[in-house]
């Protein structure tokens, strides 16, 4: 008898301990959105994971599939390197869902061409020309006798809406033979495997293997970025569903922490608080 | 009842059938061929399924935004404001790749086929085929990979030699055969033999130097082009042609086995030679085989997604000029792969239906291209049977 009880008293710990478990797993973080974000956030979850034991699960689809992922519910965070469109917010009213946005870090657009190319700066109209096509030769612009080719990103990425509208302007199209990639990555991988291509990847993305080009004749950095002296800086976003609370609260706020802004300024993003 | 009872029982009944075993037995004959029919009719469900929910999705698209935008158009610009969806330019990078990808792998897979089947000997056969197979079984993520890494920044640095080499490597032999049968049929029908041998050495030598000349020039110029973008039609070609070469080459393979021993025996008993057994004999014989295996390597060709995504530069214009494959296109695969993240209900509904649109036009490009390709293997068969 007391045999069958202990038996029972067994089994009755191993479910609580496994639904517990649930629990906690539930209590996990779900972020999707921008790949402009994506390494800030992997590294608050990299954070979050090691201090506090949190699960969080970080993709990196695009900005509008943030948008869309919160709308749909189906993340607790949206990072994205754009604000929401109107068509969004009335889709996630209509679904329920509240976006409160709350800015992560600010980060420049930094305009990046093949590290052979002597090219060192451009203007903003400049940059207008080359991405609509007026300009289709480098020697226009001070550079070799060599045709342009001009990558831009996909139509679901925050940063080719910010380019477009600190740019080219939101209803002028971006040329047709204009190429076409699907992030951050693989714009610099791009640039910096072709001579004459030029494109636009965030500044934490910039390293040795492509050459940034000034804007208006402003370096982007992070001191330019922040003091709003280079032309083409926008601010990122978690975006979440209502009013944050309880750990998501505590991501959202972690870039106002000390250990949010040494790891934003590792990543060579520019901190705004 | 006793077991001995039971056990007699059973053992006439193995033998007499009554009438309820044989209904036993057409029941479970009727149960066994409803299953293998619902499971074979499951898959023709499935393939009108696809058709029925990509189409239901399509129309709306005519609906809102009409035909001739969507045909006619190179306007693509899915998320501005106003929108254009005119996908003229993304159909024909998709039939630009694949008809790129057709030139290659059609004469590289038929040729492999024949040295298989017709040249190598067994032994060499029973381990070049499964290797041949083995591209088949590589995910297309890492021939996308290779395209991008190493194919891309090659023809960026080394395009004009690349394309110089190509060109000699792959018409060189063709001109030197034609070089020999040409002089051999100019010089057949010269009765003197000291006249012929001078004749043929100088017609050997007169053809050469042209073709020399040919080979220089042409070379010459391919070596100038530089190619500005490794991410081009013509890299996408390349590759996917390899993606289709094992399909091409296995099909066309069993297709020329099967025309079978008497055939050939035949041929040769007439006194062909192996050469003219091959394209009289065994080609005719195989060539609805053939048709079928090229059919299939180009739908792989043109409904491969990840290739084309990471490798053709995705620029959705017409090449300037319209046969340039060294500008960068956009396909209609990649283009769904590409735009379906952002295109929910929510953004704007003719943006999500376009890509149904899209869908819908390369499952009809599929389907009509099998019916031809079934059509012309039906009458092939009549003919070669006589009727």
């Amino acid at each position: 008898m007391i045999k069958q009880w202990g038996k029972a008293l067994s089994v009755l710990a191993i479910i609580s301990l496994v639904t517990a478990g649930r629990a906690e797993a539930k209590s996990g973080i779900v972020i999707d959105g921008s790949t402009t974000v994506g390494p800030l956030a992997k590294s608050f979850a990299a954070y979050f994971d090691k201090k506090y034991k949190v699960p969080v699960t970080v993709s990196e689809s695009g900005s509008g599939n943030g948008a869309k992922s919160l709308i749909n519910k189906s993340c607790d965070i949206a990072s994205m390197s754009r604000s929401m469109k109107p068509q969004e917010l009335t889709a996630a009213k209509s679904n329920g869902v509240n976006p409160v946005s709350s800015i992560v870090a600010l980060d420049g657009l930094a305009i990046v061409v093949h590290p052979s190319n002597p090219v060192r700066s451009l203007t903003k109209a400049q940059l207008a020309d080359i991405y609509t096509a007026k300009i289709t030769n480098w020697s226009k612009v001070g550079g070799p006798n060599a045709q342009i080719v001009v990558i831009q990103r996909e139509s679901n990425s925050g940063t080719q809406e910010s380019f477009k509208e600190l740019v080219v302007g939101k209803e002028t199209p971006v040329t047709r033979s204009a190429e076409t990639q699907a992030s951050n990555g693989a714009v610099k991988n791009r640039v910096s495997l072709t001579r004459g291509a030029i494109g636009f990847i965030g500044l934490g993305f910039t390293d040795s293997s492509v050459k940034k080009v000034a804007v208006n004749n402003v370096m982007p950095s992070s001191a330019t970025v922040k003091n709003g002296s280079y032309p083409l800086s926008r601010p990122l976003f978690f975006v979440t569903n209502g009013q944050p609370t309880g750990l998501i609260k505590q991501f959202v706020d972690f870039p106002k922490t000390s250990d949010g802004k040494l790891i934003i300024k590792e990543l060579g993003f520019v901190g705004k608080y | 009842m006793s077991s001995e009872d039971t056990a007699r029982q059973v053992r006439s009944s193995a033998f007499v059938v009554s009438a309820r075993k044989r209904k036993l037995q057409k029941i479970s004959k009727m149960a066994g061929e409803s299953t293998l029919l619902l499971i074979a009719s499951f898959v023709a469900v499935v393939v009108l399924f696809i058709f029925f929910f990509v189409a239901r999705d399509a129309v709306p698209f005519f609906q809102i935004r009409g035909f001739s935008e969507f045909f006619t158009s190179t306007n693509w610009y899915p998320a501005d404001d106003p929108p254009g969806f005119g996908s003229l330019a993304i159909i024909y990078g998709s039939l630009m790749v694949t008809v790129g990808s057709a030139l290659i792998a059609i004469p590289m897979g038929i040729t492999a086929a024949i040295c298989l089947s017709d040249v190598l000997p067994f032994s060499v056969r029973q381990y070049v085929k499964p290797i041949i197979e083995m591209l088949a079984a590589i995910p297309s993520v890492a021939f996308g990979f290779f395209a991008l890494v190493i194919l891309a920044p090659l023809l960026q640095n080394f395009g004009g030699p690349i394309l110089m080499w190509t060109w000699w490597l792959i018409v060189s032999p063709f001109l030197l055969l034609a070089i020999i049968v040409v002089s051999e049929l100019l010089t057949a029908n010269i009765a003197s033999e000291k006249k012929r041998k001078i004749l043929h050495a100088t017609s050997l030598g007169v053809f050469g130097l042209i073709a020399l000349a040919l080979l220089f020039f042409v070379g010459r110029k391919l070596q100038g082009i530089e190619i500005l973008t490794g991410t081009n039609a013509l890299n996408v070609s390349i590759i996917l042609s390899f993606m289709a070469l094992p399909t091409i080459v296995s099909v066309s393979e069993d297709a020329l086995q099967a025309v079978g021993r008497e055939l050939r025996e035949g041929s040769y008993a007439l006194g062909a030679t192996r050469a003219e057994t091959i394209v009289k004999t065994i080609l005719p014989a195989a060539s609805s085989g053939i048709l079928a295996a090229v059919i299939l390597g180009i739908m792989r060709s043109l409904g491969e997604t990840m290739v084309v995504w990471m490798a053709s530069g995705n620029s959705s214009h017409i090449p300037d000029p319209w046969f340039n494959y060294l500008e960068s296109v956009r396909t209609l695969t990649a283009t769904i792969a590409g735009d379906m993240g952002e295109a929910d209900q929510v953004t704007g509904s003719a943006r999500f239906h376009v890509l149904f649109a899209m869908g819908l036009l390369l499952l009809v490009i599929s389907f009509v291209s099998n019916f031809i390709s079934e059509r012309i293997i039906v009458r092939q068969r009549k003919v070669l049977s006589g009727q």
